[in-house]
């Protein structure tokens, strides 16, 4: 067990000292309304700087990353993160800029931002991009907003359907409720894609858009979304893109081209910024010329003497999503993997990355159940169907996972696959690491025959056990509190 | 590998996307670099840039120069951390999974409220999240906003809310402070939430309690934006009534950074967890009854509830709320009173000697004459723009210019001194001042 930071330390012991106050003290209440003064100190823990460190450095090597080995959930491209961006994001004249510094100080920070937005654009085959949002979720949220002022500026303010596939993100049906629009679910064909015939019956006057990720959730191209983008459009409706799967078609194909007109990148999936334990991200959003007049405030300009700035004002803009730019140093380290790559680099990156799942497909279908026979583009999804008639669950599979040391794949999503196993390997790992996770897995599904037991109680090597996650719900413990007022509540 | 998946060529894995799909040229992007083309190329671009090591900094508006202890880099610069998912797979990620309940613990701790989350995206988005979840509490749809809250913070909200179909009304300001006679007006059995920062965009401290007491008795939720800082020595939220407290979290060890990444905090009373958007953790046991820490009350979350989650957000800012939990485990119990008192102090002298500027050539004077905590708005007769301008070239960063966040008059500027500040970088940006109001 790892003690928490409330319960070492000692009264009076602190990791951080300041200079002592070096101008004329004035007493707080001659300031300030006593009645607005903390009567106690916050109740914060107190400990050596070296207590902190052990304490953090402890914890870490209670955690699986990257950095420790290979991480196959599927959809989040945990693709390794190279370091040399991590120096780029903390030089000092990236770090210490203070948000409302003039534009004429901070002309590198803008130029980059500048030229970001071209790359993106230019990989999405689309005119403008905003920078600001922070997250994938954040970037749905804002392309549907897009949506809404296209119509609404269009006299079609009434059209308040998004379509969404079945096997989407749950972040797209949630996003598409938080921007006011009611979801109509569309089921997937059998060949994983979206059901057309279906389309082109809920399409109509009401339809504001569809939502959609390609490849799919089930790492399958869908190779119809020409049509479907026609259908959608003949209907008035526009198409966004998810581009959580992104990393299948850098170079290779083009969203605009292929008919959309929202797109959104997770920068700390295709671009390769760290996950930090579930975030920082970036989600910026790309838009067709017809949407650019949406974009939210502030963008970045160029003024015919190659001078850049801020523009704040944006008459028709959507209005404003983040506070000041979005998450800067995350787009510092996604500009730097794009000028590492360069063009052939990042067509480089989709190839190895479809190569790489392809190739764990093949390996892992004799012992898997694979529902779509098809090839598969950065990632496959594998059905524990036939483990589960053995008594044991994808969940357990994940778990025993764990044993061999290796990160689970995602499991139980997409939604419309029984047992669902989704890996994404991603184009960073050598094959000897592929390797790895193949016998490991097939070592597994061994287990499921010989001793499914072992497997139904995984895992056994971590540092605690398969944990009561119906306890955590039920009497929910949010937070530490102090052993005395522990027992006072419980009783 | 193409042997064993059965191709003969890369080229044949992408069969599913149909020819005219394909993208037939090369994209138009600068050729690839090697690490150190890069680096020098990234060098240069920063180096376009005056940095805060160039300028000595007096500005807020909500990002801060406040001192960042060196081991805090230490700590999220573990890769184990920064290069980790969310944790889903709860037995081989306890280490992200506890630091982000020891997150909620001392946010709690600061704000004296029962329950906070993994984070949210910056100041602005939890703040409109905060309101969305007094809406889902109270089952209305109309919120009340002080104008004195930081501009973005409004529009953010204004964006997010008028998507939802919820109606934000402004309650002016009179003097710097939220007007409560014009709150009363606008108050009605029909509000779900008011949202009020203190300190105020201004750097000034509202009327919390009277504006609790208001809101309250219209059966509205207390939604109040806070400088962490400044719960160093202010009263918590909670005990002013309080119902949310969310705000940006970048002044705990986190680096200014252009505006990100940073982090918003959100946290509420117990029986509002339930509408709370985003992650959160929960402390549990395994089957040996060994303690441990895992995601819950997930019922909220988009990944289960899609539509009817109380909010999409899924990637937060972990590792930004890891930099906070270290920052406050540093300073401890006392460091971080102190670092809220001296910043107090620093901003007070500053003010004092600015005030030895009023009634001399430039018309210098503060724009309201109010209780502020470390910043405070000046104004003269020079353009606020143009005295910032004249102030970077004497190496002095203040600001923003009311301008800039689309405010006015346009010669008001918001000036702050935090605890990095030293007594002579004080007095001679109060030198720059006086000599950029004459020049």
């Amino acid at each position: 067990m790892s003690r928490l930071l409330f319960e070492q330390g000692a009264p009076g012991r602190r990791g951080f000292r300041f200079p002592i106050c070096d101008v004329p003290e004035i007493a707080l209440e001659d300031a300030l309304p006593p009645e607005s003064l903390r009567r106690e100190a916050a109740p914060l823990p107190e400990l050596s700087e070296l207590e902190v460190i052990r304490h953090y450095v402890r914890l870490s090597r209670r955690n699986y990353a990257v950095d420790v080995g290979i991480y196959p959930l599927g959809s989040c491209t945990m693709k390794y993160n190279p370091k040399v961006d991590e120096e780029a994001a903390d030089l000092t004249g990236f770090r210490r800029l203070h948000p409302y510094q003039p534009d004429e100080t901070v002309q590198g920070a803008l130029e980059l931002m500048y030229h970001l937005e071209r790359f993106l654009c230019e990989i999405a085959g689309l005119a403008r991009a905003s920078l600001s949002p922070a997250a994938g979720a954040h970037g749905e949220l804002l392309g549907l907003m897009l949506i809404r002022a296209h119509h609404a500026a269009r006299g079609e303010g009434d059209r308040s359907e998004i379509l969404i596939p079945d096997s989407a993100h749950g972040t797209n049906p949630a996003s598409a409720a938080m921007c006011g629009y009611r979801v109509v679910e569309i089921p997937s064909d059998s060949r994983g894609g979206m059901d057309l015939e279906e389309v082109k019956r809920r399409v109509g006057p009401k339809t504001a858009g569809l939502m959609l990720t390609n490849p799919n959730t089930l790492g399958l191209f869908d190779e119809r979304i020409a049509e479907i983008a026609q259908v959608v459009h003949e209907a008035g409706g526009l198409l966004y893109y998810d581009g959580a799967n992104a990393n299948a078609i850098l170079g290779i194909s083009r969203p605009g081209d292929m008919g959309f007109d929202i797109v959104h990148f997770n920068l700390h999936k295709t671009f390769a910024t760290p996950h930090g334990g579930g975030g920082p991200g970036a989600g910026p959003v790309a838009v067709s010329e017809e949407l650019a007049r949406f974009l939210p405030v502030p963008t970045v300009e160029r003024l015919p003497d190659g001078t850049f700035y801020l523009e704040r004002e944006r008459p028709e803009a959507v209005g404003r999503i983040r506070s000041f730019y979005g998450n800067f140093g995350v787009l510092v380290r996604a500009y730097a993997y794009i000028r590492a790559h360069g063009p052939e680099g990042l067509r480089k990156v989709s190839e190895h990355a479809v190569l790489h799942a392809n190739y764990l497909m093949r390996r892992l279908a004799p012992y898997f159940e694979l529902p779509y026979q098809r090839r598969c583009m950065h990632e496959f999804v594998l059905s524990g169907k036939r483990q589960k008639e053995r008594g044991v669950r994808t969940a357990d599979i994940a778990k025993r996972l764990l044993d061999y040391g290796i990160h689970a794949p995602t499991v139980y999503f997409p939604l419309i696959v029984e047992e669902a196993i989704m890996i994404e390997p991603t184009e960073t790992e050598p094959l000897e690491a592929l390797e790895a996770l193949a016998e490991a897995m097939i070592a597994i599904a061994r287990e499921v025959e010989t001793h499914p037991d072992t497997v139904k109680s995984a895992p056994h090597e971590t540092p605690v056990g398969r944990l009561d996650e119906t306890r955590a719900a039920r009497h929910p413990v949010l937070r530490w509190t102090p052993k005395e007022q522990n027992a006072a509540a419980s009783t | 590998m193409l042997r064993t998946i059965g191709v003969a060529s890369v080229e044949e894995l992408f069969c599913d996307i149909p020819e005219e799909l394909r993208f037939k040229g090369r994209l138009d992007l600068p050729p690839g670099l090697s690490e150190p083309e890069l680096l020098a190329h990234l060098r240069e671009l920063a180096g376009k840039n005056r940095h805060l090591d160039q300028l000595v900094c007096f500005a807020g508006g909500g990002a801060y120069d406040h001192v960042i202890p060196s081991a805090v880099r230490t700590v999220i610069s573990r890769s184990e951390f920064y290069t980790s998912y969310t944790p889903y797979q709860a037995e081989i990620t306890q280490g992200v999974l506890q630091s982000i309940f020891e997150f909620q613990t001392l946010i709690c701790q600061l704000t004296g409220l029962d329950v906070a989350n993994a984070s949210m995206y910056d100041g602005a988005s939890a703040c409109a999240e905060g309101l969305i979840m007094a809406c889902a509490h109270t089952g209305k749809a109309r919120v009340l906003v002080a104008q004195s809250i930081h501009p973005e913070y409004r529009l953010v909200a204004e964006t997010y809310l008028r998507h939802q179909g919820i109606a934000v009304d402004i309650v002016p300001c009179a003097q710097g402070v939220v007007d409560l006679a014009a709150l009363a007006e606008r108050l009605g059995t029909d509000v779900a939430g008011l949202l009020v920062q203190h300190p105020n965009f201004f750097g000034h401290l509202e009327p919390v309690r009277e504006a609790a007491q208001a809101v309250h008795a219209a059966g509205g939720l207390f939604v109040v934006a806070v400088d962490p800082i400044s719960l160093g020595i202010l009263e918590p939220p909670g005990a002013y009534g309080a119902d949310i407290a969310a705000g940006e979290g970048q002044a705990l060890g986190n680096p200014l950074s252009f505006g990100g990444p940073y982090l918003g905090f959100l946290s509420a009373k117990e029986e509002l967890v339930r509408k709370m958007p985003g992650r959160i953790v929960g402390e549990t046991v395994d089957a040996q009854g060994r303690r441990g820490y895992v995601l819950t009350l997930q019922a909220r979350e988009q990944h289960i509830r899609r539509h009817r989650a109380t909010s999409n957000i899924c990637t937060n800012q972990a590792l930004n709320a890891l930099a906070a939990s270290a920052y406050l485990a540093l300073l401890g119990k006392e460091g971080f009173r102190e670092a809220a008192y001296l910043s107090f102090q620093k901003a007070h002298y500053l003010e004092a000697r600015l005030r030895e500027l009023s009634g001399k050539p430039g018309g210098l004077s503060r724009r309201w004459d109010l209780p502020f905590f470390k910043e405070f708005v000046i104004q003269s007769a020079v353009p606020a723009g143009e005295l910032q301008r004249r102030l970077i070239a004497r190496g002095f960063l203040a600001g923003p210019s009311f301008s800039q966040v689309g405010l006015e008059p346009d010669n008001a500027l918001l000036v702050c001194a935090t605890e990095a500040r030293s007594r002579a970088e004080i007095d001679g940006f109060v030198e720059a001042v006086k000599a950029s109001l004459t020049e």
